[in-house]
């Protein structure tokens, strides 16, 4: 009588610390953005009184803060470039990475693997070190101060981690397919072309994603090589611009963040997996 | 899986004799581009770092005089650098052990099933996805001196006396902390979302097994699970290290590297030298020291992933 209600009672527990501790994570994670979007259709008075509760609206709603990003600031146009950038550097990825990550998953030979590990590694060596070379690199090149050098420099992290990628994406792709279409005569590089990439089209889907998302996010090298406020992209433009000396126009600032940030969270959601396992390709299997 | 028939035997006797020249050589083809690529963007750039680092190249001036070990002698000679390279440590060791631990738990609370998942998993990675420079602008406003809403929430709650106002960003050490929890709050998704992959992978009966032989949660914990799920964490562990080390970002954002320095690091150290400063070959020199690090992570990393392919 008494055991299974001291079992259930001991579940109900478990059951309660597990909602407690997945409570807890989530508020932490989750509650900068909960705050942006109270920010953000605040009016600025609001937030500026510290005799207002700040978890309340104490005065009505607005879309002022909105309305400043969009007319005031060139939010649009950061947009237009940021996506400008993330489209070339998608094709330069794609037209690099997908071969090489064909050519590591089949046509190899002993030393393919230390070439998977060496692209692999590229990705220890970060902008961080990186962006002082290729500041003068891009002033020769009189790229300073153009989207181009974005254009030029942003593959340099994006191919490596997508080659990565495509490899472990064609190796889970049956031989069969391409033998079959050899032995109907179809060349290697055909078989390729018509039949590998065609059913490839998820692993595609993903580097794109993840292409995008990387040049969204980057920051160290738009920061060092462009300087005109036209030519920002939006991860550099928006802190850059709405902060002016000691006033922080802090409504259009979230507002901003979360108009950014949002779309690509639910993208990403859709993909993390195939993005963890970009990660861990050698270490788990 | 045999074809129907070979339409053309002509063309296919041809080719058969070079197939693995042909492959060879179509290998090589595809993968030219990537390999030039990186060498010319990744390599080159980084030939140049150390070359700079022993020139006197500045942003204004084109010549590039050698001068030996000159910048290095200066900066081991700069207080500043040390304790950037201190804070460096701290700031990466700090925040990559609390990751880790952290990233473990919620990795186990995310691994059972339960309603709304989808909605918590999307929440949990919004920190990892938002662009850094701005969801650490969303924390400078949260760490605000005037209207922290920590400090508010922490007053309201009794928490704080009337004469405790910490200034989140302008103490020394809690400007440390503060950064040390931004930091957590950016990489403990994608830690989790690693650590979850390996706990995915353990086969579902040895946790079977070790109940039934009446192992308790600990137990388990420690004697099973935690060995098994190891490598994969010292993979996020690897890269937690890598993009805190040499992460700028936040810190340019939140701090500056202030107060006093309280919170420079090599990065951001490097930056206002060699960008701000246009001190090109004091920036890169500095940013140099990021290197032996790196070498050691990777050789790490390759030891684990070895280890766990012959696994």
């Amino acid at each position: 009588m008494n055991a299974p209600l001291a079992f259930r009672a001991r579940r109900g527990a478990a059951r309660f610390g597990h909602v407690l501790v997945l409570a807890a994570f989530a508020a932490f994670l989750a509650f900068p953005f909960y705050w942006m979007v109270l920010t953000t259709f605040k009016e600025t008075k609001d937030l500026i009184d510290v005799h207002h509760n700040p978890f309340v609206f104490n005065l009505p709603p607005t879309l002022e803060n909105l309305r400043i990003l969009f007319e005031d600031t060139l939010f649009g146009t950061w947009i237009v470039n940021t996506l400008e950038v993330g489209v070339l550097v998608t094709i330069i990825t794609l037209a690099l990475a997908v071969p090489a990550g064909y050519a590591l998953a089949r046509l190899t030979g002993r030393w393919s693997q230390r070439l998977a590990i060496g692209i692999f590694l590229t990705y220890l060596i970060p902008p961080t070190i990186l962006f002082i070379p290729f500041s003068r690199i891009v002033g020769d090149l009189g790229l300073q101060d153009s989207l181009w050098s974005l254009v030029l420099v942003y593959p340099s992290f994006t191919v490596p981690f997508c080659t990565w990628l495509m490899m472990g994406f064609f190796k889970s792709i049956p031989r069969d397919i391409e033998e079959a279409a050899m032995i109907d005569g179809l060349s290697r590089f055909r078989a390729f072309v018509k039949v590998v990439v065609p059913v490839s089209s998820a692993g595609i889907l993903t580097v794109v994603i993840f292409t995008l998302t990387l040049v969204m996010q980057e920051f160290v090298y738009a920061l060092t090589f462009i300087t005109t406020s036209s030519h920002y992209t939006v991860s550099v433009g928006v802190p850059t611009f709405l902060v002016r000396g000691d006033v922080y126009f802090w409504g259009s600032l979230m507002g901003a963040c979360l108009i950014v940030s949002i779309p690509v969270a639910v993208l990403y959601n859709l993909f993390v997996d195939r993005f963890v396992a970009g990660f861990t390709v050698g270490a788990v299997k | 899986m045999s074809s129907v028939a070979a339409p053309a035997p002509q063309a296919d006797a041809k080719r058969r004799p070079n197939w693995l020249d042909d492959e060879l050589w179509l290998g090589r083809l595809l993968i030219a581009p990537a390999v030039v690529y990186i060498v010319a963007l990744v390599g080159f750039p980084f030939v140049l770092a150390v070359a700079y680092s022993l020139s006197d190249a500045t942003v204004g001036s084109t010549s590039l005089d050698f001068v030996g070990l000159r910048n290095f002698a200066a900066i081991v000679d700069d207080p500043t650098f040390w304790g950037s390279l201190r804070n460096a440590v701290v700031f990466t060791l700090v925040s990559q052990a609390l990751v880790v631990v952290l990233g473990k738990v919620l990795a186990m609370a995310l691994y059972r099933d339960f309603r709304g998942k989808w909605l918590v998993r999307l929440l949990i990675l919004l920190p990892w996805v938002a662009p850094i420079s701005l969801g650490s602008i969303g924390w400078l406003w949260i760490f605000d001196p005037v209207y922290s809403i920590i400090n508010w929430s922490a007053r309201a709650l009794g928490l704080f006396g009337p004469n405790t106002w910490p200034i989140w960003l302008g103490q020394p050490d809690l400007a440390m902390a503060s950064i040390v929890m931004v930091d957590v709050w950016r990489l403990l998704p994608l830690a989790t979302v690693i650590i979850l992959a390996g706990l995915s992978a353990i086969p579902q009966d040895i946790h079977d097994a070790a109940q039934v032989d009446g192992a308790g949660f600990w137990r388990r914990l420690f004697m099973i699970n935690l060995p098994l799920v190891m490598p994969i964490m010292l993979v996020a562990l690897l890269f937690g290290i890598v993009f805190t080390f040499t992460d700028l970002i936040v810190i340019y954002v939140l701090t500056r590297g202030g107060p006093f320095d309280s919170t420079q690091v090599i990065a951001s150290y490097a930056f206002f030298t060699g960008i701000e400063g246009g001190d090109l070959a004091g920036g890169a020199a500095i940013s140099l020291f990021l290197f032996p690090v790196l070498v050691a992570v990777a050789i790490l990393f390759l030891t684990v992933a070895r280890r766990a392919e012959v696994a």
